[in-house]
């Protein structure tokens, strides 16, 4: 037990120290432009006694160890500083975003995650059937759609020939639950369909592999009915694999909504930060990366320790 | 013709895959001969449905569709692939020189790489649009660089398998250069898996732009390109007009064939492995 809680603790903190490196790029990235953030706001004609005063008063004059840690401290208070094009503090704008952008993701991974682990599962179980070559070509057409060849394609049919649902999402933080859910069916959808496929597949992928392994072979030569081989000696062991899976898409999830968002013109943290990437309000930019990338280490940290967890042969590595 | 020879050999779908590479090569090599305009002349009103005169329509300033697909096959897929050549030079370079010296090398390129991998990658590549500008050279090597890491992870692996092996051991001992063992012994031995590689790098690296471009942060207009074009034309799905569709599934397409190529490929290398339930 002591050794599982040294090698988690171990993960953890290789975990926190990505956390920390990738936020020394973000902020890196942001300082090593040409001129700074107080020429930015105040604009070319501003004379050089203006720019040095309001750079005393961003705290620019500061080194720069100094604004990192001072940057990070108010980031994690929820200080993000004060947007370049509108001049709104950018909490207020990421605050109603974050959650709508977790929303929608949210809701297509509770659809997305056991509709791929069953139709995975089923089509390892009957593999070469005609059931797994269908879901097999479908799947490979799926990934190789973009995402919003797949949204145009929902929106064509659902909502310009048929008026099922609507194309463009008017999210209001009044909205009740399910009149919000009603709105983002769309972007769910799609979102569900690209994950869908990925995730199917490397199930798909792991299981036969498992399958596929020695001990298998043995009870299938011992002549144990088919049942009892899937349930009691497959399904223990495809646990991690199966979980790392679903990490990994869920963290392909929280980033693939950037695409969709920007398709619905919906009110997420992606289409923010592509609005503010064409505008090149970096701080905003800053702040959306620094968000999407935390969330992406955290979740491929997560899977990882699951997998340590449930996975007793990653406790005793071979040296 | 050994070409004909192995398409004998490939599955019926494997060859479907070929014939869309195939079509997509013809159409970006003879994009200006073939084509019935100029690449960005106005030659009729905007959006106009399929006609003999424009066979797929016009586009949202009234280009002619078919013309734009056509030299938007050529930018996106050209530029596709010299990102996807420039990511493989990168990723196989590095990740033989961290097979064969070991060491510090290797811990320094590994270290590197893992950092660059803990990014989403679009996420990444919006960060470093935003602070350098969008332009084309910033594109291909932002992509390259960033999808030259799983290059790297692979040939290394590969690398470290066939370097212990004895005719590396010989070449070493006959005092062979660095440079010759990594060319001449080593490479000729990867290239089935790193084939494969390359058509899912291909993929990645084409749908990757496309998004971007989408985004409008990718290929910049008046440059036809697929991703922009769907863009562009985005407004027409609310009328019912297919146009914004067309690119979009072009893109699908091509990715289609890629896919199924690469999935005989794989396939193949792994119809060996046994048949367990």
């Amino acid at each position: 037990m002591n050794r599982l809680i040294r090698l988690v603790a171990k993960r953890f903190a290789l975990g926190l120290l990505t956390l920390f490196i990738v936020s020394i790029l973000i902020f890196l990235g942001v300082q090593t432009l040409p001129g700074d953030l107080a020429e930015a706001i105040l604009g070319k004609q501003a004379t050089p006694e203006a720019v040095a005063a309001f750079r005393k008063e961003l705290k620019l004059d500061l080194p720069p160890h100094i604004r990192y840690v001072n940057w990070l401290r108010d980031f994690s208070q929820g200080n993000m500083g004060v947007s370049l094009s509108n001049g709104l503090p950018i909490a207020e704008q990421i605050n109603w975003r974050l959650k709508n952008s977790l929303f929608l993701a949210a809701t297509a991974a509770s659809i997305a995650v056991p509709v791929a682990l069953i139709l995975g599962l089923l089509a390892a179980l009957y593999r070469n059937s005609w059931f797994d070559r269908f879901t097999s070509i479908s799947t490979l057409t799926a990934i190789s759609f973009p995402e919003f060849f797949i949204a145009y394609i929902l929106v064509t049919f659902l909502s310009v020939k048929f008026q099922f649902f609507p194309s463009m999402c008017n999210l209001i933080a009044e909205m009740s639950f399910f009149r919000k859910t009603y709105e983002i069916i769309l972007p769910c959808l799609t979102l569900t369909l690209v994950t869908v496929a990925h995730m199917m597949r490397m199930t798909r992928a792991s299981i036969i592999n498992l399958l596929s392994s020695p001990y298998i072979e043995m009870a299938l030569l011992k002549g144990l009915r088919h049942m009892r081989i899937i349930v009691h000696h497959a399904l223990p062991n495809a646990l991690s694999p199966v979980i790392n899976v679903v990490a990994l898409n869920l963290a392909y999830l929280v980033v693939g909504v950037v695409v969709v968002e920007v398709v619905f013109v919906y009110p997420g943290l992606g289409q923010l930060m592509v609005d503010s990437v064409s505008k090149r309000d970096l701080p905003v930019v800053q702040a959306c990366g620094l968000i999407f990338a935390s969330t992406y280490v955290l979740l491929n940290l997560v899977a990882d320790i699951l997998a340590i967890i449930s996975n007793p042969r990653l406790r005793h590595p071979k040296s | 013709m050994p070409f004909l020879k192995l398409m004998r050999k490939m599955s019926l779908t494997g060859r479907i895959g070929v014939g869309i590479i195939c079509l997509n090569l013809g159409v970006c090599l003879l994009a200006p001969i073939i084509a019935p305009y100029n690449e960005s002349a106005v030659v009729g009103d905007v959006w106009q449905s399929w006609s003999k005169r424009f066979p797929l329509g016009t586009d949202h300033l009234g280009r002619d569709m078919l013309t734009r697909l056509f030299y938007g096959a050529r930018n996106t897929i050209s530029i596709a692939f010299l990102i996807t050549s420039l990511a493989f030079t990168l990723g196989i370079l590095f990740g033989f020189l961290a097979a064969i010296i070991g060491g510090w090398v290797d811990q320094l390129l590994s270290r590197v790489v893992d950092i660059l991998m803990a990014f989403p990658t679009l996420i990444f590549a919006l960060i470093v649009l935003s602070i350098l500008g969008t332009s084309i050279p910033v594109l291909i090597m932002v992509i390259a660089l960033l999808s030259s890491t799983r290059v790297y992870r692979l040939s290394r692996a590969i690398a470290m398998d066939i370097g212990v092996m004895d005719f590396v051991e010989a070449a070493r001992l006959r005092g062979e250069g660095l440079f010759w063992i990594m060319s001449q012994e080593i490479l000729p031995n990867t290239v089935a898996p790193l084939l494969a590689e390359f058509g899912l790098r291909f993929c990645f690296v084409f749908l990757f732009i496309s998004s971007l471009s989408f985004l409008g942060l990718g290929i910049q207009p008046p440059s036809a390109d697929w991703g922009g074009m769907v863009r562009e034309n985005a407004g027409a799905i609310t009328f019912g007009i297919m146009a914004p569709l067309l690119p979009a599934a072009a893109i699908a397409f091509l990715t289609v064939g890629v896919n199924l190529v690469v999935d005989w490929l794989l396939h193949r290398s792994a119809g060996k492995v046994h048949e367990g339930l």
